[in-house]
């Protein structure tokens, strides 16, 4: 397949220009102004951002386990249709995704969709909190990151074993912070709005405590870590302080972090529950500013398909999370509308650094992500229109789950075209 | 804004007149009890469905007893299992019973919320919160400042009805105990304040709500001082079979700190008002002796719940447009 994408804003690294880029037998080939070729699809992208297709580094996909919320496949599908050319699948899944022979099913099913699917391998066995799961093994079949997502190491002792056992090892850890003896039983953000709601809550300082935890023992380890769906100022500031102190840390935000505080959970819909959870609008503003200055290196969906009879239990029984794969990039658009490069630098180049899915990074079995848009590079490629508005629309999602907090809500910015491995796998907006 | 044809889901922002209206409604209520034949047609031909998926004797019975003497038919389901130990969610639950026909949901859970939740499944069907969770409940905080009204007007000689909501402008009420988890905390403190009253809250720090931002209530530290202080004192169970974690390190010590014991008692002034939304823990925060005193007016609470409630699923239900 050769396709030509003309006058689009070519988003590179650190700058942009408007200019053609020629994709040819899955790599870019040709990179220029007034580029033609005999065949080749053209697609006009005038107005339009060109980058590297967008990499989720934490993307539910449910299967095995969960198939009736979403499937790899249903997952892919929402992913592409979002701008995604990578998702790495997370380990929550029944049984969870900490042995070679469950790492190798995700993999494999991930090969039969639009993209690449890489997968995050458990640090503990079942995700349990008590012993070390295979992670040599797993990390031999290509897996790089390594985490208890859901619930988080909380035995301080076991998180020291695992980062010394796999500094070594050239992964990353990547840690869900919120410390249960404090968070646990809560479901949404401790403050003013739980009070007058009658709902326990999750306090920042949980999440806080284990950041700062695990800062102090990676100090102590050495290695690389990795702080999932980061939710509060101090938070961030404190992530930033260590990254300046040389320590090996990343982190993420999650859209519904940047858009959504506390308060939209007055009405006790469980769309609006999430681990962390909403927190303040000072809080929201922080991460904006983050998204602004540059400090935070992804935003990551935390897509979190449920099913609508589990959301329909009450507040406090419901399970936590939403979906975020089909609009997170028009939300991160709302933040980053002026600033281009920060968009694909977030959305697409941090997290294939974190996810080590870069040209230079080891990959097995996956093509290169993040790149610069040279010749000779994988062709994963989006094209995001700026100047579009739309309306998200639950029952129009490609994901096999309704539950999006954004329903009726009308965004800026979307997707246009998506090429995975130089195919055209979404053009304007539909499946290919 | 009234209650007229509303959902009765909370107290929080409910206006001085709303609540002045259902007490003026219930106070016309209580006649119809003291008849032989305690019943008028307002709700007849009507179906109140009356879920309890929590455990409850005094609620329940005071509801439905308030859905009979209106006329209305009771479909009555208790569940005290969870609806995820049940395998089916609210909302399959609540579709199966509208199926029935209804009108209005009478609906207690151990979630907080789930009664706005269920409002926005049955939209055509009138829901009346019989407390959720540690949110609210808010026909016990009617009946609450129902009584109060009552008592106090009585001792001016007159009818509650003929005072509005005058004899709240400046009243000192105090609650007292387990503020964090309790529902009807939430709700009296709500109605106190919406009809002109001060409030004051005394419990031991574990609790108090972790952030009272918006609350209209003082803390108070000395809880001695505060009971002289108060024309009201509202005491709250405590919620120690809840299983909310060890908050006070003994029920003794609760009753050394905020118990309304017996010596308290004694010097307080004898016209101030205790109430108590029971079940009580006798010998926790109300010392046996102190419950059985005449100017305790648990009993009277109790009695005044039939009329009030009476008077909200009239309210909320005959009110409804197609009636008027």
């Amino acid at each position: 397949m050769t396709i030509l994408i003309r006058n689009g804003l070519v988003v590179g690294p650190t700058g942009t220009q408007v200019t053609d880029l020629l994709i040819r037998d899955g790599v870019i080939a040709e990179v220029g102004t007034g580029l033609s070729a005999a065949g080749a699809e053209v697609i006009d992208a005038t107005g339009c951002w060109v980058g590297p297709a967008f990499v989720d580094i934490h993307t539910h996909l449910r299967e095995p386990g969960r198939e009736a919320a979403e499937t790899i496949e249903s997952g892919a599908n929402a992913g592409v249709l979002g701008g995604y050319g990578a998702l790495v699948a997370m380990p929550n899944t029944e049984p969870a995704l900490d042995n070679v022979a469950l790492v190798s099913y995700v993999l494999a099913q991930g090969a039969k969709t639009r993209l690449d699917v890489a997968v995050a391998g458990a640090i503990t066995v079942g995700r349990h909190g008590t012993a070390l799961a295979p992670i040599a093994e797993m990390a031999a079949l290509g897996v790089r990151l390594f985490t208890d997502d859901g619930t988080g190491v909380q035995n301080p002792a076991l998180m020291r074993r695992a980062l010394e056992y796999t500094a070594p090892l050239g992964v990353r850890l990547a840690q869900h912070c919120e410390d249960e003896a404090l968070a646990g039983g809560g479901s949404m953000n401790e403050g003013a709005v739980s009070a007058r709601l009658g709902l326990i809550g999750r306090p920042a300082l949980a999440e806080e405590l284990m950041v700062m935890r695990d800062i102090e023992l990676l100090r102590l380890t050495g290695g690389r870590l990795h702080f999932l769906h980061l939710s509060t100022a101090r938070s961030l500031a404190l992530v930033n302080e260590a990254r300046a102190q040389g320590l090996d840390v990343t982190s993420e935000i999650a859209p519904h972090h940047f858009t959504l505080s506390e308060e939209a959970c007055e009405g006790f819909d469980s769309l609006f529950k999430v681990h962390p959870p909403l927190r303040t609008s000072s809080d929201v503003l922080a991460l904006r500013g983050a998204l602004l200055d540059g400090t935070v290196d992804a935003v990551a969906t935390d897509h979190a398909p449920h099913t609508p009879e589990l959301k329909d239990l009450p507040f406090d029984e419901a399970p936590a999370g939403m979906l975020n794969l089909e609009h997170a990039a028009s939300l991160t658009f709302d933040v980053l509308r002026d600033n281009p490069v920060g968009f694909f630098n977030v959305l697409s180049r941090g997290p294939a650094r974190i996810a080590q899915l870069r040209r230079e990074d080891h990959r097995v079995g996956l093509s290169a992500h993040g790149g610069a848009l040279s010749v000779g590079e994988d062709a994963n490629i989006v094209i995001f229109n700026p100047n579009e508005t739309w309306r998200v629309d639950k029952h129009q999602l490609a994901s096999r789950a309704t539950n999006t907090p954004y329903h009726g809500r009308e965004l800026h910015g979307r997707v246009r075209s998506t090429i995975v491995r130089g195919s055209l796998v979404v053009n304007e907006g539909e499946l290919q | 804004m009234s209650l007229r044809g509303q959902n009765l889901l909370t107290l929080n922002g409910v206006s001085a007149s709303t609540i002045v209206e259902v007490l003026d409604t219930a106070e016309s209520f209580v006649e119809v009890n003291q008849r032989t034949i305690k019943k008028v047609p307002a709700l007849k031909g009507r179906v109140v469905a009356s879920l309890f998926f929590e455990e409850s004797t005094r609620t329940r019975l005071s509801f439905e007893t308030a859905a009979k003497r209106l006329g209305a038919d009771v479909v009555s389901l208790a569940v005290a299992s969870s609806s995820v130990k049940k395998g089916e969610s609210l909302r399959d639950t609540i579709a199966t019973i509208d199926a029935l026909g209804l009108d209005a949901v009478v609906l207690r859970h151990k979630s907080s919320g789930a009664a706005v939740q269920v409002s926005r499944f049955v939209p055509d069907v009138r829901v009346i919160n019989a407390g959720d969770g540690l949110h609210q409940h808010p026909t016990q905080g009617l009946l609450d400042v129902f009584t109060v009204r009552e008592i106090l007007a009585e001792r001016q000689g007159a009818l509650g009805s003929e005072t509005g909501a005058e004899l709240f402008k400046g009243l000192k009420v105090l609650i007292v105990g387990d503020i964090r988890h309790s529902r009807v905390a939430r709700s009296d403190i709500a109605a106190y304040s919406a009809l002109g009253a001060e409030v004051r809250v005394a419990a031991p720090g574990t609790l108090l709500p972790n952030d009272l931002t918006g609350w209209p209530v003082t803390v108070v530290t000395d809880f001695d001082e505060a009971l002289a202080w108060a024309d009201v004192v509202g005491l709250l169970r405590l919620q120690h079979e809840r299983g909310t974690g060890a908050f006070v390190p003994s029920l003794s010590e609760f009753t050394f700190t905020y118990g309304l014991t017996a010596e308290r008692m004694a010097s307080m002034d004898p016209r101030t008002i205790v109430l108590h939304p029971g079940p009580m823990n006798r010998g926790v925060e109300i010392d046996s002796l102190v419950a059985d005193r005449e100017n305790a007016y648990m009993t009277r609470q109790v009695a005044n719940g039939v009329p009030v409630r009476m008077a909200v699923l009239y309210l909320s239900v005959a009110g409804t447009k197609e009636l008027e």
